[in-house]
C-alpha cells in the first residue's frame, strides 16, 4: 500500500507567528516555538512532528506572509 | 525517511510565488491582506498575466501593496482607485486592470466611484477586503463595522441611530447592470483559501474578456483593529462577520 | 488632417485642438462654462479617428482621478472644468504633482467664490498660481486672452508637461470660453506608440515586461528624509521653469510712462484703453503675463525702473497683484482696478480708473 510522505520549509525570519499555520494543518504537525524567537522577535512556527506530515499544503495555503513551502512524496 | 528526503525540488508542491518578492509584508500577524497578495500573485503568474497586469492600490494598510507583488502598480488618492483603473484600461484596454481596495476605501469615501465604474461595466476587477475596521488609521469603525462592533470611533459599539447600519455594498453592486461576477469569499481555511483564489481567476479571466465588472469581496480579518489573536479573529469573524456578510457567488453572468 | 482655419468658441477650439494635437484621453464633468469642450469631444468621436478616449465621468473628482491614472501610464490626458469643479479637483491636482505626471489642465474661470455665477471671472489666479491643492507644488498655468491661444495653449500645455513632468494649467476665463473667433487649427499628428511611450516615459506604467524592474506611481513616503528628498526634486523642476518657460505679451511699452499689468481677455480690454489713453497723451503700455507661473517678475521690474506708476487690472479683488508688488519692489505706486462676480468693465471704466489713480499722468 502506498503511503503519502510530506515535508514542510519554513522561511523562519519570515515567520510573524500568527499561529494561523498551526491551526490549518490537519495532522498537527506545527507548532510555535514556546522560546526561541527570530530576529524580528516572533517565535516562528515549525514542524514539532514532522513525520505527521502529508504534504497537503494546508498551512502554506493559510500563511499571509508565504513562509511555508510544501514537498509531497508518495511511496510505494 | 527523513524531512531532507522529502525536500527536494522534484516534490515541491507548494511555492512561494515568483512574482510575491522578497519584502517582509508590513502587515501584522495573521493579516488577510498577506493571502490575497500571494493569491493575487499566483493568479497573475499562473494565467501569465504579470507583463500585462496593473493594479490600482488603495489608501489603508495596502496603500503598500506595490511593495510586495512585483507587477506595474499607481496608488490612488483614498477611494479613487475605480475612477483611476477606468482610465487605465481604457486607455489599453489589453491589460490587466484591477483594484485593491478596503472597506473605507471602497464604501465609505470611494463609495461613487465604485458604483459608477461598476454601472459603466469596465473591465476591471476589483478586489475588496472587508474586515468592518479602519486598520492603518488605527481601528475606527468603517461603513462595514458590525452593529454592536467596538472600534476607537464607536468605543462602546455601533449603534444604528447614531451610525447608520453596516453596509453591505456588494449585494448592492449586484444591482448594476456593468457587474458580471460578484461574489464573497474569506481565507481563514485553506478551503476558504482555494474559493478565494478560483475567485480571483475567474475575475481577472472576466476582465480579459471583456464581460464587465468583477467584484471579489473577501472578508477579513484585522486581528490588531479587534484586539485579538489572529485565530482568536478567524473564529470571531465566522460567528459574527458572516452573518451579515454570508460568504458565496452573489452573481455571475458569465457562461463557463 | 490638415491646417484649417475655422470660426469657433475658445471652448470648442480646446477640443478641436487636443484631437489634432494627438491626445490620449479626456475625462471630464459638465459645468458651465466650459462643457462645449467635452460636448465638441463627443460629437466629433475622436476614439472613430485617432483613438481618442472621451468619457463623461461621474463627477470632477472622478475626472481627475482618470487623469491620474492616464497620465501614470504616459498617455497625453486632460481634464476641463470650471471654477467649482477646479476646487474639487484640487486633490487629484496634487497627486498629480507629486507624482512627477504630465497633464493638462483647463479652467475656464467663472465667479465665486461658492456656487457663484456662470458669468466670467479671474478670482482663481491664486489657486491656479500658488498650488491650489496641498503640498508644496506648482503647476504650470497658461493665460489664454485669444480662441487662438485657447488653441495654441493645448500644444503648449502638453509639451511642457511632458518635458518637465508636471502638470499643466489653461486659465481660461468664461469670456475666452464662449466668443467666437478665426482660429487656426493646427495640421493632425499622430499619437504616440505604446513602444515611443515606452521610449519616452521609461517610468511609465504600461504593465511590467520581464525586462524591466516595476515601474510604481505613488505619492506616498513615510520616511521623512526622502519625502524632503522629493520635495527637493520638485523644487529643482520648478526652479528649472522659472528659468526657461517665461512667457509674456507687450504692448506699446518702448515709450510708456506708465504701465497695465493685465491677463486672459481683460488684457484686450486694457488694450483699447491704452489707445484710447494715448489720444489723450498719456503714455501708457501693458504686459501681459501669458505664464501666470512662472510669473514674469523679471520683465516687470525692469519696466517699473522706468515707469512712474503701475496699475494691474483684473477680473478679480486683487491677486496678481501681489506678484506685481513683488516684481515692483515698491519702486512706484501700484494700484488696482477689478470687477467681480462676473461684471466684465468696458475700455472707459480701466481708463477712467487709472486717471483717478494716477492724475498727473494728463501732461
Amino acid at each position: 500500500m502506498s503511503k503519502v510522505l510530506g515535508a514542510v520549509e519554513i522561511n523562519r525570519e519570515r515567520c510573524k507567528g500568527c499561529d494561523l499555520c498551526v491551526v490549518a494543518c490537519p495532522t498537527d504537525v506545527l507548532l510555535l516555538q514556546p522560546k526561541e524567537v527570530n530576529n524580528r522577535g516572533y517565535h516562528f512556527a515549525f514542524a514539532a512532528d514532522p513525520d505527521k506530515c502529508i504534504g497537503c499544503a494546508s498551512c502554506a495555503a493559510v500563511c499571509p506572509d508565504a513562509c511555508i513551502e510544501v514537498y509531497r512524496m508518495v511511496v510505494k | 525517511m527523513t524531512p531532507q528526503d522529502i525536500i527536494r525540488p522534484e516534490n515541491k508542491v507548494y511555492a512561494r510565488p515568483a512574482l510575491l518578492n522578497e519584502n517582509n509584508m508590513h502587515y501584522c500577524p495573521g493579516c488577510s491582506h498577506g493571502v490575497v497578495h500571494k493569491l493575487i500573485a499566483e493568479v497573475l503568474e499562473e494565467m501569465g498575466l504579470a507583463d500585462k497586469a496593473i493594479g490600482i492600490a488603495p489608501v489603508g494598510c495596502a496603500v503598500f501593496a506595490y511593495n510586495y507583488v512585483d507587477i506595474d502598480w499607481i496608488e490612488a488618492a483614498h477611494g479613487r482607485a475605480p475612477a483611476v483603473a477606468t482610465a487605465v484600461k481604457r486607455l489599453d484596454p489589453t491589460r490587466m486592470v484591477f483594484t485593491y481596495q478596503g472597506d473605507g476605501d471602497l464604501a465609505a469615501i470611494g463609495t461613487c466611484e465604485a458604483i459608477h465604474a461598476a454601472n459603466r461595466a469596465e473591465n476591471i476587477a476589483i478586489i475588496f477586503i472587508n474586515n468592518g475596521i479602519y486598520g492603518m488609521t488605527g481601528g475606527q469603525m468603517a461603513p462595514t463595522t458590525l452593529e454592536g462592533m467596538k472600534t476607537s470611533t464607536t468605543p462602546y459599539g455601533r449603534r444604528v441611530e447614531l451610525n447608520g447600519y453596516p453596509l453591505a455594498i456588494t449585494n448592492l453592486m449586484t444591482q448594476l447592470d456593468g457587474t458580471c461576477y460578484v461574489t464573497r469569499q474569506a481565507v481563514h481555511t485553506p478551503a476558504a483559501v482555494r474559493k478565494t483564489k478560483a475567485a480571483i481567476r475567474q475575475a481577472f479571466s472576466n476582465s480579459m474578456d471583456g464581460s464587465g465588472t468583477s467584484v471579489v469581496e473577501v472578508v477579513s480579518t484585522c486581528a490588531s483593529g479587534w484586539k485579538m489573536t489572529p485565530v482568536q479573529a478567524n473564529k470571531w469573524m465566522e460567528e459574527n462577520m458572516f452573518a451579515k456578510y454570508p460568504l458565496g457567488d452573489l452573481k455571475n453572468t458569465v457562461q463557463q | 488632417m490638415e491646417e484649417e482655419v475655422r470660426l469657433m468658441k475658445g471652448n470648442e477650439a480646446i477640443a478641436h485642438a487636443a484631437i489634432r494635437y494627438g491626445a490620449d484621453g479626456y475625462f471630464g464633468y459638465p459645468i458651465t462654462p466650459q462643457s462645449e469642450i467635452l460636448e465638441t469631444l463627443e460629437a466629433e468621436m475622436p476614439w472613430e479617428t485617432t483613438g481618442m478616449v472621451v468619457l463623461q465621468a461621474e463627477s470632477e473628482v472622478a475626472a481627475i482621478n482618470m487623469v491620474y491614472g492616464g497620465a501614470a501610464c504616459g498617455k497625453a490626458v486632460f481634464t476641463s472644468s470650471s471654477s467649482p469643479g477646479i476646487s474639487l479637483k484640487q486633490e487629484g491636482i496634487s497627486y498629480i504633482a507629486a507624482g512627477e505626471l504630465p497633464a493638462l489642465i483647463i479652467n475656464v474661470m467663472r465667479g465665486g467664490p461658492g456656487l457663484g455665477t456662470i458669468h466670467p471671472s479671474q478670482s482663481d489666479y491664486f489657486q491656479a498660481t500658488k498650488g491650489g491643492g496641498h503640498g508644496d507644488y506648482h503647476l504650470i498655468v497658461l493665460a489664454p486672452s485669444t480662441v487662438q491661444e485657447m488653441a495654441d495653449f493645448v500644444g503648449l500645455g502638453f509639451d511642457l508637461a511632458f518635458k518637465y513632468r508636471t502638470p499643466a494649467m489653461i486659465l481660461a476665463d468664461g469670456i475666452v470660453g464662449q466668443m467666437m473667433e478665426k482660429v487656426v487649427l493646427p495640421p493632425a499628428r499622430p499619437r504616440r506608440t505604446p513602444e515611443q511611450i515606452a521610449e519616452q516615459c521609461p517610468w511609465a506604467v504600461t504593465g511590467r515586461p520581464a525586462t524591466r524592474r516595476p515601474n510604481v506611481i505613488t505619492t506616498l513616503e513615510l520616511d521623512s528624509a526622502m519625502m524632503e528628498k522629493h520635495n527637493e526634486r520638485y523644487q529643482q523642476t520648478y526652479r528649472l521653469i522659472e528659468q526657461n518657460e517665461v512667457r509674456y505679451d507687450e504692448y506699446m511699452t518702448s515709450d510708456a510712462e506708465y504701465l497695465i499689468v493685465a491677463f486672459g481677455s481683460i488684457a484686450r480690454i486694457c488694450q483699447k484703453s491704452i489707445e484710447d489713453a494715448r489720444s489723450r497723451g498719456i503714455k501708457v503700455g501693458l504686459i501681459r503675463p501669458i505664464t501666470l507661473w512662472p510669473f514674469p517678475t523679471e520683465a516687470i521690474r525692469q519696466l517699473s525702473r522706468r515707469v512712474k506708476g503701475v496699475m494691474v487690472v483684473e477680473l478679480n479683488a486683487g491677486q496678481m497683484i501681489e506678484d506685481v508688488r513683488i516684481a515692483v519692489e515698491g519702486r512706484v505706486p501700484v494700484c488696482h482696478f477689478g470687477r467681480m462676480g462676473g461684471i466684465v468693465p468696458n475700455p472707459q471704466e480701466v481708463l477712467d480708473s487709472f486717471i483717478a489713480d494716477f492724475p498727473d499722468s494728463r501732461h
